[in-house]
């Protein structure tokens, strides 16, 4: 038996405001105050919205009514659901803020709704909209192409690893509950429908395996769709070959960070190359368990704890820049080249960096215009602005110098680029089952 | 399809004292529709979550039929965990939603399509098979995803809470489908929940849960009329029974001003207190027994319900709830009184809270 939450105060005549006072009795569970969170219409369904709060109109039918609405010069995604969801998905996704795992930021939790009949609305679920995401359906605009696809469930493989090594069971894993930033020419994915996901301290293998084979399948449903609506040109063995993809990545990454690895005691070379190889994969070790037999002629090491983002905590440590993995990977590179070709190997790491940040990167942004600078981020701007420079060098036989590349990229390149800071609106193209019509 | 058998199944967490499924033996029969039920952190998804080998086993066996799947992974344990997963693919036909997992495990097409031809049958989908998820309604959508799991003729069906995310109206219409769907299927079903109603309403029959012990399980009907604890008798029925700690007389116990009668074997199995229960409709207006204060009457037109406590001075204050004629009920304030329905009460031990059977 459940009443309704909310609380019938005396009814005002006179203006909307003191209408909606009285009608509901909001509950508003938020880590940071938004003011703004109360100018919405909360007493009005979702569905019903106005458009002048609207960011986009989402295409297709969700299981949950998803709205994208612009406060100030942020842009939220709001979610109607049942209160005990919206708080749990809310707890769950602060948690894994918190463990730093790539996920959307939980803004607030609001119930108490109702309408101004006071008949009860559902509870919201507010998440702060990530920019520059794509949904995967926007990582197209034609046609998907196959490199493409790979490139995604790639990036999915590894989200999926730093999930379970976190204890994060997902129970849903698909293309659609997740979104994409582009980096460096790959993806990074992030975690976007935490509703199904519980957090233990270490997952069962049953627990990894089944999320592995949702995967699968969910991914080869998804591919199945795109080729049904024509976007895709590609026969079943494709499809299933792209997402068999997931299990052989995930796999591959899950025992290069976490089996143990055994070897003669004169071999100790390869405690070095086991922490490189998890480097290049963008792992650092955080505790490594060595052991050794009992007479001592043979040495075992197992990674205990790995952290992903190497390069790009080191790359914030150099140069403050918040970047992608592969991003910040290639800027790490440029930096090292231009430490080469300065010849300063040998000076302080920091102050080169500082140096590098002020002759090269900068001047690289500063080169977009305003009006373009909506159309990809800092670090993905530069690494793209890297590979028009090898282009032209290579179709001009010289090296081109980077103010060159830049302006010719700016000229040619980017105007054709769609703007992606705030893509919205198909990530609820997948029809959701439970919609009450 | 099969049986399933948990044989002294545990489950220990890692770092945990005591574990979350302690040595359950539960036996559901070929075709049966089983409910898990119990209060949160009673280890009724963990239970589920082992059938399915999600959860490690730390102790005693599974076995699906004849089968020991312990270490089975959960792929090859030929369930299907339902509800599970709620994306209809909006571009592919309502037969190609259901029937694309057989096709991606490589399934022959003839056999495919005879598959979802019969699962649309029972469905009643027959005649939206080559149209588009977006011309269905809620609930035809809600039957192509449980004709995903139908399809691929799993020998276990797994339910975990699967109508939560559900409004109140929608759940009651789904529970009534999934329940008679269960039945035209006859495929074991295990199924998970929080809310005792949804487990009376649904299962064959019904296992309560509480702290990783198996309480009780029966069909609802046995549940209600014959509860093993006293946890059980609370926690089944809706509103609660009524439990009161009573002192033991001559030939009964004190009921308020009369001595409710009971068997001299159950007086002699107990100390100088028990607990007896009574459901709210067990409950008779008198002129004698005991005295409760009446604080809320709900009229829900033929019945009412009374909601009140003990007026009994020196003792605690005790909520009774009693079911009346919805015609003539006492009205708020006032101070009625109570006998029980004489073969109707529930006697428990005071220390153990378990049933004290009369066996003369």
């Amino acid at each position: 038996m459940s009443t309704p939450t909310t609380t019938p105060g005396t009814t005002a005549p006179g203006t909307a405001a003191s209408r909606t006072a009285a009608a509901q009795s909001l509950q508003i569970t938020a880590a940071r105050p938004y003011p703004e969170l109360l100018d919405l219409p909360w007493e009005v369904p979702l569905e019903e919205w106005p458009d002048k709060h609207l960011a986009a109109l989402p295409r297709g039918i969700s299981r949950h009514v998803v709205r994208f609405v612009k406060i100030g010069n942020r842009v939220i995604a709001v979610k109607e659901t049942n209160a005990e969801i919206a708080h749990r998905e809310y707890r769950m996704l602060r948690l894994l803020n918190r463990l730093e795992v790539p996920s959307v930021s939980p803004v607030a939790v609001i119930t108490g709704r109702a309408d101004r009949d006071g008949e009860p609305l559902n509870s919201v679920l507010i998440t702060r909209h990530l920019q520059y995401s794509l949904p995967y359906r926007a990582l197209y605009s034609q046609t998907l192409r196959p490199d493409t696809a790979k490139r995604a469930v790639d990036a999915l493989a590894v989200l999926l690893v730093r999930l379970h090594l976190t204890g994060f069971y997902w129970g849903d894993v698909s293309l659609s509950n997740t979104l994409f930033r582009r980096d460096a020419g790959a993806f990074a994915a992030y975690l976007v429908d935490a509703e199904t996901g519980e957090l233990y301290d270490e997952l069962s293998t049953g627990q990894r395996e089944y999320d592995l084979d949702v995967a699968r399948t969910n991914i080869a449903g998804e591919l199945m769709d795109v080729v049904a609506s024509g976007a895709l040109e590609v026969d079943m063995d494709d499809v299933i070959a792209i997402s068999d993809r997931i299990i052989s990545r995930y796999r591959a990454l899950w025992s290069e960070l976490t089996e143990p690895e055994s070897f003669e005691r004169g071999e100790r070379w390869r405690v070095e190359a086991r922490i490189r190889r998890l480097n290049d994969l963008g792992f650092d070790v955080g505790e490594l368990a060595i052991t050794t037999d009992i007479d001592g002629t043979s040495v075992r090491i197992e990674p205990k704890v790995v952290d992903a983002g190497h390069h790009s905590r080191r790359l914030l440590r150099l140069t403050g820049l918040d970047a992608e993995e592969n991003q910040a990977r290639r800027l790490l590179n440029d930096l090292d080249s231009y430490m080469a070709a300065a010849d300063r190997q040998n000076e302080d790491e920091e102050i080169v960096a500082h140096d590098w940040m002020g002759e090269v990167f900068e001047p690289v942004q500063r080169a977009v215009p305003r009006e373009l600078r909506g159309k990809l981020e800092g670090p993905e701007l530069f690494h793209e602005v890297l590979e028009h420079r090898w282009y032209l060098s290579e179709r001009a036989g010289r090296d081109v110098g980077l103010d060159e590349a830049v302006h010719s990229y700016v000229e040619a390149v980017l105007p054709g680029k769609p703007d992606e800071r705030a893509v919205l609106g198909v990530d609820t193209q997948a029809i959701r089952v439970v919609a009450d019509d | 399809m099969a049986t399933v058998t948990f044989d002294k199944a545990t489950r220990i967490y890692p770092g945990g004292d005591k574990p979350a499924v302690d040595a359950l033996d539960l036996h559901i029969e070929d075709g049966e529709f089983l409910v898990l039920v119990g209060p949160s952190g009673c280890g009724k998804s963990t239970s589920l979550r082992m059938l399915a080998g999600l959860e490690d086993v730390n102790g005693g066996r599974i076995l699906i039929g004849d089968r020991d799947v312990t270490t089975v992974p959960p792929k090859d344990r030929d369930i299907a965990m339902v509800f599970q997963n709620y994306a209809l693919y909006p571009h592919m036909t309502v037969a190609d939603n259901m029937g694309f997992a057989l096709k991606i495990a490589g399934t022959p097409k003839d056999e495919i399509k005879r598959r979802v031809q019969e699962a649309a049958k029972i469905l009643d989908l027959e005649q939206y098979l080559t149209r588009k998820p977006k011309a269905l309604s809620g609930g035809q959508r809600q039957r192509v995803a449980m004709g995903r799991a139908i399809v691929r003729q799993p020998q276990v069906f797994l339910m975990d809470e699967p109508l939560s995310n559900l409004d109140a109206k929608l759940r009651v219409q789904t529970r009534t489908q999934i329940a008679s769907l269960q039945r035209r299927l006859g495929v074991t079903t295990v199924y998970v929940t929080h809310d005792q109603v949804e487990a009376m309403t649904m299962g064959d029959r019904v296992a309560v849960l509480k702290d990783g012990l198996l309480q009780q399980v029966d069909t609802p009907r046995r549940m209600y009329d014959h509860p093993n604890n006293v946890f059980v008798a609370g926690f089944i029925g809706s509103p609660a029974m009524n439990l009161l700690t009573l002192d033991t007389v001559d030939g009964g116990v004190q009921f308020g001003d009369t001595v409710h009668p009971v068997e001299r074997s159950a007086l002699a199995a107990s100390g100088d207190k028990m607990t007896l229960g009574v459901r709210p409709e067990d409950l008779e207006l008198s002129s004698t027994g005991l005295p409760v204060q009446v604080e809320v009457v709900e009229e829900l037109g033929a019945d009412a319900y009374i909601y009140g406590s003990l007026a009994q001075p020196g003792r605690d204050a005790h909520q009774i709830i009693a079911r009346v004629d919805g015609r003539r009920p006492p009205e708020k304030g006032s101070t009625v009184h109570f006998t029980a329905k004489q073969g109707h009460v529930h006697l428990f031990d005071q220390n153990t809270g378990q049933r004290i059977e009369a066996t003369a």
